[in-house]
């Protein structure tokens, strides 16, 4: 036969290359993903250090106690995960049934509101919201949501995550749209094929094979309402940002720059988790 | 036997020696129609075909003629506007398309395998689908990837990406063969490979058709894959409209009318030649002698008959060498010196095709048949082949004139 005949050797090569390259990619990958947290905890301890050494003022002193900043950091974290939570919980069903057959023809319309929410300026969004929805949970006897989340939440915080829901959907919504849609159409119909119903396709095909791109859309909005969390002190929600203004107000920069430092950690440890959560629901294969 | 890997030649035999019109239809489409828009040409316009069991259908046309359209009307992912489609008793239209989907194979020309699942999870689809137990469903996919020629044991845990194109276009068909469907639905499945390979993966899938012996309705848009694949073949035009349906054989010694003559295109009477075999030849006595024969009595035999070559034949009576009139004089070797060699031998069994092409390649211009030992068992001129020809074309010619007068 004058055919060229591929060896059983030539072939079990060729695919183990491309394997060494991917995993030259992932040990890459992994290693910043270990070190970024050695690297935030080494930043974290220096400071911590380097504040301790400080004479501080009795006013400074105050506003740095560790339980004022502990909680404080809580409350940006509570922000930052509540917000989250709301936005995959929209944002995911919503961005699925815009890519169904019946669904598609509001596509267009969700994302221009999507879109608004995220072009407005997050200080007017804040604002807005307090005007929209202070009065529901303004203080009365007999207001429900104030003696049921109010009992556990401020107000002002419920405001905040409301606002950065409305304002992070955007993200996690277009990239579950791009994620869907960008799925062979080729592969569905073999699935159809098959004997595979629509359900069965979304949850077996669709859906794994569209994760890395939600998942970038969640790291993006995570890493979105880490942020805007320190706005919350705005309307009275808490966080990080009140010690950063209390500085400003007192005019002590070692406060300004614990509040803006500790931000700084939160923000990149919570993307770093994005990215490992990237990492390791990531579909094989793909 | 010729080395090339020709049309015809295929492992599976497509010379036709038996009728696949003899066995029960399998699937039954009456005055199938599908319409998109009300207004429009249909897609497909009324069309009827029975497509029996354990045949290779070929659906083939020019492109935008339907065919792909019609294919999938069966399985319904697109649902036909009018007439019926009875697959196994059934009517299609009343069935749950899912259930439907899992009793028929699928292949499509791109394959669509799942690149999140390893190629085990990929041929288990089906088989996960009907609710099969992890057991059965793992020992199917190893015999599947066997039977595909692909080692399980390194193949078994890889993702699609790994694979080239042929292995890919393998595991697509054995994930088509999961569960064991009695019909199978192939729409170009060999169109996006390179031509070595797809000869290949044809030859192997025509072997795997012999061995599972699927009811198939195969849709192409190129007619040599349609001759080699199809134990019959439907030439369709626009909408849909079948223009010949018949063997390859019929088709190619008898088009019916000018559409299909330019469809199937030049060089069609070689083409059939792949469908007889030389023991169908009523081959003439020819003049031979041993090797120990005098040349005197030999030029007198050669004299005697109307034949410009003497056979000689070695002690075991198999073909030895070809002996001329010019060999025959001026020298006085003995007969084993003199003549050419024989070169170019046939066995019954080979096409006139092989025989053909052995033919051209012999000095004496004609092949000496053997039998499986080597013996001799006669010579195939060049008039036996055009005779042949004209035979295949008066049999189809008759035929359509038979069915003209029953119908």
């Amino acid at each position: 036969m004058n055919t060229p005949v591929v060896s059983p050797t030539e072939l079990a090569q060729q695919p183990d290359e491309s394997l060494s390259a991917r995993l030259g990619g992932h040990i890459r990958n992994d290693l910043q993903l270990v070190l970024t947290p050695v690297v935030l905890l080494i930043v974290f301890a220096a400071f911590w250090t380097w504040l301790g050494a400080q004479e501080l003022s009795g006013q400074a002193a105050s506003a740095l106690r560790t339980e004022n900043l502990l909680q404080q950091t809580r409350e940006q974290i509570t922000i930052t995960a509540l917000s989250t939570v709301g936005v995959l919980l929209i944002a995911i069903p919503l961005g699925i049934a815009l890519t169904r057959p019946s669904g598609k023809r509001f596509a267009g319309p969700a994302l221009t509101i999507a879109n608004a929410g995220q072009a407005i300026p997050a200080y007017g969004l804040l604002v807005l919201a307090l005007a929209v929805l202070g009065r529901v949970f303004g203080r009365s006897r007999d207001n429900i949501l104030q003696n049921t989340i109010g009992t556990w939440l401020a107000p002002g915080l419920v405001i905040t995550v409301i606002a950065l829901i409305l304002f992070a959907i955007l993200p996690v919504l277009r990239n579950t749209m791009v994620g869907l849609q960008q799925v062979d159409e080729d592969i569905i119909e073999a699935g159809l094929g098959m004997g595979m119903t629509r359900g069965e396709i979304l949850r077996r095909i669709e859906l794994p094979l569209a994760v890395p791109v939600m998942l970038a859309g969640v790291r993006t909005a995570l890493v979105i309402n880490v942020g805007m969390a320190t706005l919350a002190f705005l309307i009275g929600g808490g966080g990080l940002g009140v010690a950063i203004r209390t500085g400003i107000q007192m005019s002590q920069n070692v406060v300004v720059l614990t509040g803006g430092i500790l931000t700084a950690l939160l923000a990149l440890s919570v993307d770093w988790l994005g990215s490992v959560a990237e990492r390791f629901l990531r579909p094989k294969g793909i | 036997m010729s080395q090339d890997t020709s049309i015809g030649s295929g492992p599976a035999g497509t010379v036709g020696d038996r009728d696949p019109t003899d066995m029960p239809v399998m699937i039954h489409l009456d005055g199938v129609e599908k319409i998109y828009a009300p207004g429009e040409p249909p897609a497909v316009e009324r069309l009827t075909l029975d497509v029996h069991t354990g045949e290779i259908l070929v659906l083939v046309g020019p492109s935008g003629c339907g065919k792909s359209t019609t294919l999938r009307l069966i399985n319904r992912m697109i649902e036909p506007t009018g007439g019926r489609i009875i697959f196994d008793g059934e009517d299609v239209t009343e069935m749950d398309p899912t259930q439907l989907r899992r009793r028929i194979g699928y292949v499509i020309q791109r394959i669509g395998l799942f690149p999140h699942q390893t190629i085990a999870e990929n041929i288990g689809t089906v088989p996960r689908l009907l609710g099969w137990d992890a057991n059965r469903a793992t020992a199917r996919t190893d015999e599947l990837l066997d039977l595909v020629g692909l080692e399980p044991s390194i193949y078994r845990d890889r993702y699609p990406k790994e694979l080239s194109g042929g292995q890919a276009q393998r595991v697509g068909v054995a994930r088509a063969l999961a569960a064991d469907p009695p019909v199978m639905l192939m729409d170009e499945p060999f169109g996006a490979v390179d031509p070595i390979t797809r000869d290949r993966l044809q030859n192997e899938f025509l072997r795997l058709q012999a061995e599972v012996q699927k009811t198939i309705v195969f849709v192409t848009h190129d007619i040599d894959e349609a001759i080699k694949m199809g134990d019959r073949i439907a030439i369709l035009r626009e909408r849909s409209v079948v223009a010949q349906l018949d063997t390859p054989a019929r088709i190619l010694s008898y088009p019916v009318d000018e559409f299909v003559d330019d469809f199937i295109g030049a060089g069609s009477t070689l083409k059939g030649l792949h469908f007889e075999r030389v023991e169908g030849l009523d081959v003439p006595d020819y003049p031979t002698v041993t090797l120990e024969t005098s040349r005197s009595e030999a030029r007198q035999l050669l004299a005697d008959s109307d034949f410009h070559w003497l056979l000689a034949l070695d002690a075991q009576n198999r073909p030895a060498r070809w002996i001329k009139d010019d060999h025959l004089s001026g020298s006085s070797q003995p007969l084993d010196q003199v003549g050419l060699q024989v070169r170019a031998v046939v066995e019954p069994n080979a096409t006139l095709h092989d025989a053909l092409e052995a033919m051209i390649t012999s000095s004496a211009a004609q092949a000496v048949v053997i039998d499986h030992d080597g013996t001799y068992r006669g010579v195939v001129q060049i008039e036996l082949l055009t005779e042949a020809i004209r035979r295949m074309r008066s049999d189809a010619r008759r035929h359509y004139e038979q069915l003209e007068a029953t119908r």
